[in-house]
């Protein structure tokens, strides 16, 4: 980032806000800010950090649009403050990629058709790696459990199932080969 | 969406929150924030201050005591209850009842104690605490007290802490023998408040009921502690009279309201209806293990 | 030597989604992602009040907030003529109240700041005087004597009454129902319900004083009808506007009305000089913006006693809210209700329909509904189950005895639409047999004798798509046909763009597959664009499933356009007459010397390079399309479901489609449309619905109340595919965009209804919550749901 130029308030508009400095990591990168205690941590990402992969979709913590992973765990962004995430981690659906690689469960939605207009899938991903951290090999019941917290309107969920499932099996690899009697 | 301004404080010990909270009358507590902030988001609270316990030591602790008594402490997800592999067996309703709140990812954040300390006449963790004679324990600048819940919900968002007192423990009492109960919410989908909740805790010495607590969720002005229909369980051994009383009872102790859920009438019958259910499926958990 | 269309994404491929690349990483461009220089934000004031007078607005305190840059009224909209705006079905609304508020929610001032946060600090400065008034939320309150009139700044408008409409034989249906064995009466309600894609909608307006000209960025499923009406409203000429739709979270038709908060932000943008940018909150776009449904219906059947349909009368009453907002054909004003009945051989039908204003959000048209197919759909089929259980006939051999027979097409439907192509037997034969229709049946006795109670339900439909043809079908004057244009660039590579918007539904990839099918050009290489109105052909948007009947066949079109020029091409290049040329897909080739050859490729080249005397060099066209007739594709679903009787809770146990939408061009694309329409079904049936309490108060207007099922209560779905092509279009594609969101909430009723049949209840109105079953088996009454809500006061 650039410190050559950045505008203030003129003294002639008083300045008793609140500011607080946060510094996190995001996506594996330490980041720092000077925000007010009210920004809620969605607009830090998506305003500050221009992470714009992170989506607001309701104003009542409902709709799961805005997960993230905040120390691992999925979170509603919306539903923090920025100010609260000092000193920890967030992983946001930017950093489920590696340079050269998409993680399997972008794969999986691709390769399934777990998404239509894309708007709920950031954070659909991001509760979805929550859970295949946690248990590598959920049944389908266990999906649709984790994902509860996440609305979708276009997909109907089925192969959104789908997706999660077939990235789980890429995840755990290939099965090992069975061993043949008499060996 | 966006809340009105607020002062941020995060301290690191008991001692300092409460000090901020004494020096700010208009300073408000923030633990898991899954209640506080969408209200503070459609601007129905405001508070000048927040005070952020997360980052205190020591009340992230839940478990069983060398008494008997289960503590949860109150920093504890609802996510990590949720997830105990022994809470089943020491407190089934607390295990029963732990992954019916909100929705996944708000039990990562959202408390326990904080929920009861919400005291929404929806929720769910203080009518369990009212079935489990639960108290909360809370610090303030003058020391330590410890509150039964029937006493400490006050009113539908009012309990009796002061403004720079804060709960710091939910303590449930030890079992009169083996405990026993669940937890079934009426609600039309994951995350939406209850039609009608019903928290029922039964403590027995093989098939005899030594005590018995019954608490409603959604149908009153605060969370309703079903005292009689309890007490109607209590020496007995869960026959069909007993039960049909304690049902009746329970129903009768509701006060809900007719709404967009339902007819009081509604919401009385499924209280009924859920207290029977309850004691069946503890009745046929008895006979699987028999 | 002819490529494999599959290989290489054309029809019937299930080419994995071009789009997705950018999702998936988070790299989607939303309107709220897009961030312009110097870019303001607003916020709007909505009244609390259903119904009052303004008596006064106060902003001095909003205006002393550091970072507000301006407060805009009503009175400020009202001196440059712009406190009312047309609307598309020729009424107007208020953009920013004046004298009233006359719905709850309705915007009343604005804020325009250097953030959201501060603009929504202004917004709760402002201080409003109301007066309240009685609010009307139901139209029986509407029609009473005395009823206070909602429109009075209307001059001539002395009651709430917004049309009267009629269509269909009065005198052939009344003589039916004379001659009919039995007459089946039912009664309903089609509750408001909201598309609520899971983005709201929003708007930067940005208008650069320096070019004189407007680009609005906007969530808009129809951005070249939008430039048109900011053209008439702000006066400014259509050349100078631009209007950017780019990616949509959803639509639903939600994203289809020219709303106040855009006209708002354009207006501020013109003021300040600076780009405003509104993203509306979700309690915002529930509780104001373009909502579904809310009709009444009453509906007869006159049958005979072998179950022959001899006639069809309905009455529908349509709340409109407060404003006619509807997006609908001009012609009709209940939109398409009088598709109801075609996929059935009925002799006689009648449809009355009246429309009233209440004081509710304005709208009607919209959720996916196929101008009101979606009601028409859904009465048919509680008409249909209320006869055949009426007359103590089975479900199935009552649809078979009325539908359509394949050998009847072309066929007038009842209220005269012509149908054209379809197996309707064979589709309802493939549901029955799929879900087991008469092991189901006695298994649901069995289980009554233990005290279960389950239930199935069938729901049997056609619709008619791509409204529509020129000759019938307009909204506000504009015909309704679509666009391509395509251009192949040297090297064989191509750019396409539509008059469509995309909101999900996947046009990057599929339209790609249609230019592949008709020039052999592999999907991979055509880019595809929409959504710019400086760049895209004009078009009438997406929205009525009508994108692939008419859009897609104006792709198709203008690919063959070109693929006639190449032909030309080609026999210049093979040096022979154009007759003397035959096509396989990718190459031209002369006749009786298959192998010699030229490749779509190395015409496009030569295009460029070596075109014969006479012609235009390039390779590039455009085609507007009129469809020739609505396309019809029909479905059949049916539902299986257990009641729980203590608690009126209803589980479905099975969901089985058989969708015949004609060729399909994407398979996979295919079926993720049918399971999210069924899914927005199950919703409506079973928990999500806007109503009213008696105070005009609305229930529903924020994701708290408005309930959208997760991924726990929603069913799986089992899907069947039957291929009928649509007989004119160019490839036989017929549409689906709403199909499942069309029928699919009739199975699910039905079903519930049959778990309950003989206790008397025949009807509940949706959505079928626990405590109105709960109710309908205890009472064996009909339930109704319309608002206002029964509460203790």
């Amino acid at each position: 980032m650039t410190s050559l130029f950045e505008e203030v308030p003129p003294t002639a508009v008083s300045s008793d806000i609140p500011t607080t400095r946060v510094e996190l990591k995001v996506n594996g990168e330490t980041r720092a800010a000077n925000v007010e205690p009210r920004l809620l941590l969605a607009h830090l990402l998506r305003s500050g950090f221009k992470l714009t992969g992170t989506h607001t979709g309701c104003d009542t913590t409902n709709c799961g649009a805005c997960t993230v992973l905040y120390d691992g765990q999925p979170v509603k962004s919306c539903t923090m403050f920025a100010v609260q995430a000092n000193g920890h981690e967030v992983m946001t659906v930017e950093g489920l990629a590696t340079s050269s690689e998409l993680h399997p469960i972008q794969e999986g939605f691709k390769d399934e058709h777990g998404l239509q207009c894309g708007f709920c899938t950031p954070g659909m991903m991001m509760s979805a790696k929550a859970l295949l951290d946690e248990n590598p090999n959920p049944t389908e019941d266990e999906v649709r459990w984790a994902l509860s917290g996440n609305l979708c309107r276009c997909t109907g969920y089925q192969n959104i199932v789908k997706a999660v499932l077939w990235a789980a099996e890429k995840m755990r690899g290939p099965e090992p080969a069975a061993e043949t009697e008499g060996e | 969406m966006y809340p009105s301004r607020f002062n941020y404080e995060a301290p690191t010990s008991l001692d300092e929150a409460i000090a901020l909270l004494t020096a700010n009358e208009d300073a408000k507590v923030l633990a898991g924030g899954q209640s506080l902030i969408p209200m503070m988001k459609l601007r129905f609270a405001d508070p000048a201050m927040l005070v952020d316990i997360n980052n205190i030591p020591g009340l992230d602790k839940h478990g069983k005591e060398s008494d008997g008594s289960y503590r949860i402490g109150a920093l504890v997800r609802h996510a990590h209850l949720e997830k105990s592999k022994s809470l089943p067996e020491h407190q089934p309703l607390i295990a029963s009842a732990a992954h019916l709140v909100a929705d996944p990812i708000v039990r990562t954040r959202g408390t326990f104690v904080g929920s009861v300390c919400h005291a929404d006449p929806q929720g769910d963790w203080a009518s369990v605490m009212v079935a489990l004679r639960g108290s909360i324990i809370s610090h303030g600048p003058n020391g330590k007290r410890t509150t039964p819940v029937t006493d400490f919900v006050a009113g539908p968002f009012q309990t009796v802490l002061a403004h720079n007192e804060i709960a710091i423990e939910a303590v449930i009492p030890a079992a009169k023998g083996t405990r026993a109960g669940g937890y079934l919410k009426l609600e039309r989908r994951v995350g939406d408040f209850a039609t009608a909740g019903v928290a029922l805790a039964l403590d027995m010495s093989e098939s005899t009921v030594n005590d018995a607590g019954i608490g409603l969720t959604g149908v009153g002005a605060q969370t309703i502690n079903a005292s009689e229909a309890a007490a109607a369980l209590i020496g007995s051994a869960l026959d069909n009279d007993a039960v049909e009383n304690a049902a009746r009872l329970a129903a009768e102790a509701a006060n809900p309201r007719s709404d967009h859920r339902g007819s009081a009438d509604y919401k009385r019958h499924v209280i009924a209806t859920f207290v029977k259910r309850i004691i069946a499926n503890v009745q046929h958990a008895e006979m699987q293990v028999a | 030597m002819a490529l494999d269309e599959v290989k290489i994404g054309g029809l019937g491929a299930s080419r994995r989604r071009v789009e997705d690349n950018r999702f998936i990483r988070g790299k989607g461009n939303y309107v709220d992602d897009i961030v312009l220089p110097g870019m303001l934000h607003m916020e709007i004031l909505r009244s609390p009040l259903a119904h009052a007078e303004i008596k006064s607005i106060d902003t001095s305190a909003a205006y002393a907030i550091p970072g507000v840059r301006m407060v805009m009224t009503g009175e400020m909209m009202a001196a440059r003529n712009l406190a009312w705006m047309p609307t598309l079905s020729y009424d107007t609304q208020a953009v920013l109240a004046t004298d009233k508020v006359r719905f709850q929610g309705q915007e009343v001032c604005c804020v325009i700041a250097d953030d959201p946060y501060i603009a929504k600090d202004g917004c709760e400065a402002i201080v409003v005087d109301y007066e309240p008034l009685p609010p009307i939320v139901n139209p029986m309150q509407a029609r009473e004597d005395g009823a206070p009139v909602i429109r009075d700044d209307k001059v001539g408008q002395d009651n709430n009454v917004i049309f009267d409409w009629e269509v269909g034989d009065k005198d052939g249906t009344d003589k039916a129902f004379a001659e009919a064995d039995l007459v089946s009466e039912i009664s309903m309600h089609y509750p408001r319900s909201h598309p609520s894609p899971i983005e709201s909608c929003g708007s930067i307006a940005d208008y650069d004083r320096s070019t004189s000209k407007l680009t609005v960025y906007m969530t808009s499923q129809a951005p070249h009808i939008v430039r048109a009406a900011v053209s008439l409203v702000a006066e400014i000429p259509e050349h100078m506007i631009r209007i950017v739709s780019p990616d949509l979270g959803g639509g639903f038709g939600n994203k289809v009305p020219v709303y106040p908060g855009y006209v708002m932000s354009i207006l501020a943008s013109i003021l300040l000089e600076r780009p405003v940018k509104w993203i509306e909150d979700k309690s915002g776009n529930l509780i104001s913006t373009g909502f579904g449904r809310d009709v009444y219906l009453k509906g007869q059947l006159a049958v005979r006693n072998d179950g022959k349909i001899l006639g069809v009368r309905m009455h529908t009453d349509s709340d409109h809210g407060a404003f006619f907002s509807d997006a609908q054909p001009s012609k009709f004003k209940i939109g398409l209700m009088h598709a109801a009945f075609a996929c059935y051989d009925v002799p006689h039908a009648h449809l009355t329909a009246q429309g009233v204003y209440t004081n509710k959000a304005p709208g009607g048209v919209a959720y996916r509904c196929s101008f009101r197919i979606t009601e028409a759909m859904f009465f048919q089929e509680r008409m249909v189950q209320a006869a055949a259980d009426d007359l103590g006939m089975d479900q199935a051999e009552f649809r078979r005895m009325n539908l359509v027979k394949d050998d009847d097409f072309p066929k007038r439907t009842p209220f005269g639409f012509l149908t054209d192509s379809g197996q309707y037997e064979k589709c309802l034969q493939l549901g029955l047999d799929a879900i087991g229709y008469d092991d189901f049946k006695k298994q649901k006795e069995e289980a009554k004798a233990r005290g279960r109670l389950l239930g199935i339900g069938i729901s049997t439909m056609t619709e008619p798509l791509g409204a529509g043809n020129s000759r019938e079908y307009d909204i506000l004057g504009i015909k309704m046909f679509d666009s391509a244009e395509l251009r192949v660039h040297m090297t064989g590579k191509a750019i396409l763009r539509t008059g469509a918007k995309t909101q999900g539904q996947g046009h990057e990839t599929t339209w790609a597959q249609i230019v592949a099918h008709e020039l052999g050009i592999p999907a991979e290489d055509i880019i595809v664009e929409e959504g710019d109105t400086d760049t895209a052909p004009f078009g009438m948007g997406t929205y009525a499933s009508r994108s692939t009947p008419v859009a897609g066949a104006a792709v198709s079109m203008v690919s063959r356009k070109i693929r006639a020029k190449a032909r030309k091409i080609a026999a210049h290049l093979l040096e022979v007459s154009d007759e003397d040329i035959d096509w396989e897909l990718g190459r031209f080739y002369v006749r009786g010397a298959q192998d010699r050859g030229v490749t779509i490729q190395e015409c496009a080249m030569a295009a460029y390079s070596n075109v014969p005397d006479g012609m235009e060099p390039g390779l590039d066209n455009t085609a507007y399309y009129d469809p020739p007739n609505l396309t019809w594709p029909f479905a059949c679903y049916i539902a299986t479901v257990e009641v729980d009787p203590e608690t009126g809770v209803w589980d479905v146990l099975r969901l089985v489609a058989v969708d015949d939408c004609g060729v399909r061009i994407n398979p996979m694309i295919v079926e993720g449309q049918i399971m999210g329409g069924l899914t927005e079904a199950y919703a409506m049936a079973s928990m999500q619905f806007i109503t009213f309490d008696e105070d005009g108060n609305c229930v529903g207007g924020n994701y708290m109340d408005y309930l959208l099922p997760t991924a726990w209560e929603t069913p799986g779905f089992e899907l069947h595919e039957v291929v009928t092509p649509c007989p004119h279009h160019p490839i036989g594609a017929k549409g689906i965009g709403e199909c499942a969101t069309v029928g699919g909430p009739a199975a699910f009723v039905n079903a519930v209804m049959d778990a309950l049949k003989g206790t008397g209840a025949r009807n509940i109105d949706m959505p079928l919550l626990p405590d109105r079953v709960y109710e309908a088996l205890q009472t064996g009454k009909d339930i109704f749901g319309h608002p206002p809500v029964k509460t203790d006061s």
